[in-house]
């Protein structure tokens, strides 16, 4: 019986012919991704039980991110704390600032993700880098200490749902808009456990940073992974970076899933997720009354890439942000800042009356650079609208894609991105 | 031990400890903001023993097991959930904290009531009424993990 891609990965890693769902597996890891605020637990836990070593410091990326440039003593002291671990156990690619970025953007920029690998990182939206066709996942403090001491952790196998995406989106529908749809239908906790495994005309024909942005919200639908097969644009993703070797690894066609959902994109409109939950999607167009915003926030390891920024700036270019609307943008990553500048959108952003900040997760988790007051609103780019996720907790989170966050700027409340135009 | 219901789906780690506390890693620290954002008076009403009692997909979102620190610290033994969300389940079972799924328990019990647990018996009862719910116990490595008292000191037998 055929296998799916990500029991090929799995049963690779453990040393086995094959895998089934529900089995427990040790798999070796390839690739382990630290923060600033889940690491520094990690290490001390390590001193604590006399550990001295990690497995292998160049399979160790650092990549400090949520509370960077440091916010406040205790966050400078945090990552002080990893840079002198980092260069104690020998880990070079410790992702300094001026190198900086949201690690789930950095990551797979940097060249470190390659097809067919397991990575793990001690945050929950490591499943993004499964749109290239690796299993990666989340994990917590403990889980990464034993992963860095080791190079190895437990697995239960998932089930893998298999969702086909059919049909050709319209203009201004985009990849986040297709992930907000999919959440709904299923639910935030619809694939929990699971990998999801996405195929089918509309993943062929998005670009591999679109696919990182459906694959980073599996989370929000509870799973462990999102995963897609690579193709020719993967290959060539990951040729513009590194020379490293790596194995296509494929679902077979008589692979098992526990369920299989097809869906078809054509009919699909901009989508916004209402608070508390992802899963709270509406079609832009069916708002019966003005919702305004106070702030609009475009960046994110969901939708920060220069192919967010583009769409941006192509809404706000030649136009004004809103009285009484703030709008910032976070380039997810130093390479993708300087391209935006050399591309002249932040010119747009700012000349719009938008801010733009160094990378950094900021705000989307409520850490800092534009927190939001009591009662404040915020139609945001990023993954998560649970209560007090970007401040206090009375204030709101509307998710959606960077035009309809961009459109939402111009207007001052939330807008459809279609009616834009001329 | 007493418990203290939430009759909710979907608590997530964002809400057990708020992303402004997370410049600090100390359980102790972390304890005093503890579901803080669902519940302003939770660690005042939280004795040393009490269990937390919620419904569906319970530690959803955040990888941070700083949710498992802070509701230690701050006195609770266990989180009996319908479900619980895989990171934040892992990270239970990680640290050696009792994450118990027992279906339909989040309507079940009356907030406030005194609860007994047997692990191996895999029973829960509510001694308010002496209603028993069953639940699954942990599977043997899950159980190793626990007797050990997290995954580093397992690791370290290992090793």
């Amino acid at each position: 019986m055929g296998q799916t891609i990500t029991e090929k990965i799995l049963a690779r890693h453990c040393g086995k012919e094959s895998v089934r769902p529900g089995e427990l597996i040790n798999a070796r890891l390839d690739l382990i991704m630290c923060h600033d605020v889940t690491t520094t637990p990690a290490i001390d836990m390590l001193r604590e039980h006399g550990i001295n070593n990690v497995f292998d410091p160049d399979k160790i990326v650092i990549m400090p991110d949520h509370f960077v440039p440091n916010k406040d003593i205790q966050s400078a002291e945090m990552v002080r704390k990893i840079r002198l671990w980092a260069r104690e156990m020998g880990i070079e690619a410790f992702y300094e600032l001026g190198n900086h970025g949201v690690c789930h953007a950095l990551l797979p920029e940097q060249g470190h993700v390659l097809p067919g690998m397991t990575i793990v990182g001690a945050d929950s939206h490591t499943c993004t880098h499964g749109a290239l066709g690796a299993f990666s996942t989340g994990i917590g403090s403990t889980d990464l200490a034993a992963s860095l001491a080791t190079g190895e952790l437990w697995f239960r196998v998932p089930e893998s749902l298999l969702f086909i995406l059919r049909g050709k989106t319209a203009k201004h529908v985009y990849a986040k808009d297709i992930i907000l749809e999919i959440i709904r239908r299923v639910g935030v906790d619809g694939a929990r456990y699971k990998a999801m495994e996405f195929r089918g005309e509309a993943i062929d024909a998005l670009s591999v940073e679109g696919r990182m942005t459906i694959a980073n919200m599996a989370i929000e639908a509870g799973a462990k992974s999102g995963i897609m097969a690579p193709d020719q644009k993967t290959v060539d993703y990951v040729r513009d970076r590194t020379d490293a070797d790596f194995e296509i690894v494929k679902s077979d066609e008589d692979a098992r899933y526990e369920a299989v959902i097809e869906m078809d994109v054509s009919g699909l409109e901009p989508m916004v997720a209402f608070p508390h939950l992802p899963d709270n999607g509406r079609a832009v167009s069916s708002l019966s009354e003005k919702i305004p915003v106070d702030q609009v926030y475009i960046g994110s390891c969901t939708n920060g890439r220069i192919e967010d920024l583009r769409v941006a700036a192509g809404i706000l270019n030649g136009r004004r942000v809103a009285k009484g609307t703030r709008c910032i943008v976070v380039p997810a990553t130093t390479e993708i800042w300087k391209q935006a500048n050399r591309e002249g959108l932040l010119d747009s952003f700012m000349e719009a009356g938008a801010t733009v900040s160094t990378p950094t997760c900021g705000a989307c988790l409520g850490g800092h650079m534009g927190i939001l007051a009591n009662g404040e609103r915020c139609i945001s780019t990023t993954n998560r609208n649970f209560v007090g996720r970007m401040g206090h907790p009375g204030s709101e989170v509307y998710l959606a894609s960077p035009a309809t966050a961009a459109a939402s700027a111009v207007t001052g409340y939330i807008s459809d991105p279609r009616k834009m135009e001329g | 031990m007493k418990a203290h219901v939430y009759r909710r789906d979907h608590i997530n780690t964002d809400e057990i400890i708020p992303a402004r506390y997370l410049n600090m890693d100390r359980e102790a620290d972390l304890a005093k903001h503890a579901m803080e954002d669902i519940d302003k008076d939770f660690v005042h009403k939280v004795e040393s023993g009490d269990v937390i009692v919620a419904g569906e997909n319970f530690g959803c979102g955040s990888s941070r097991e700083h949710a498992v620190w802070a509701l230690r610290g701050a006195g609770i033994t266990a989180v009996i959930a319908d479900s619980f969300a895989r990171i934040f389940y892992r990270n239970c079972i990680n640290n050696g904290f009792l994450a118990i799924e027992c279906k339909g328990i989040g309507k079940s019990i009356e907030n406030g009531a005194e609860i007994a647990i047997d692990l191996k018996a895999g029973r829960l009862t509510d001694l308010s009424n002496a209603k028993a719910y069953d639940f699954t116990p942990f599977p043997e490595f899950a159980q190793n993990i626990l007797d050990a008292g997290g995954l580093l000191p397992c690791l370290k037998v290992k090793l």
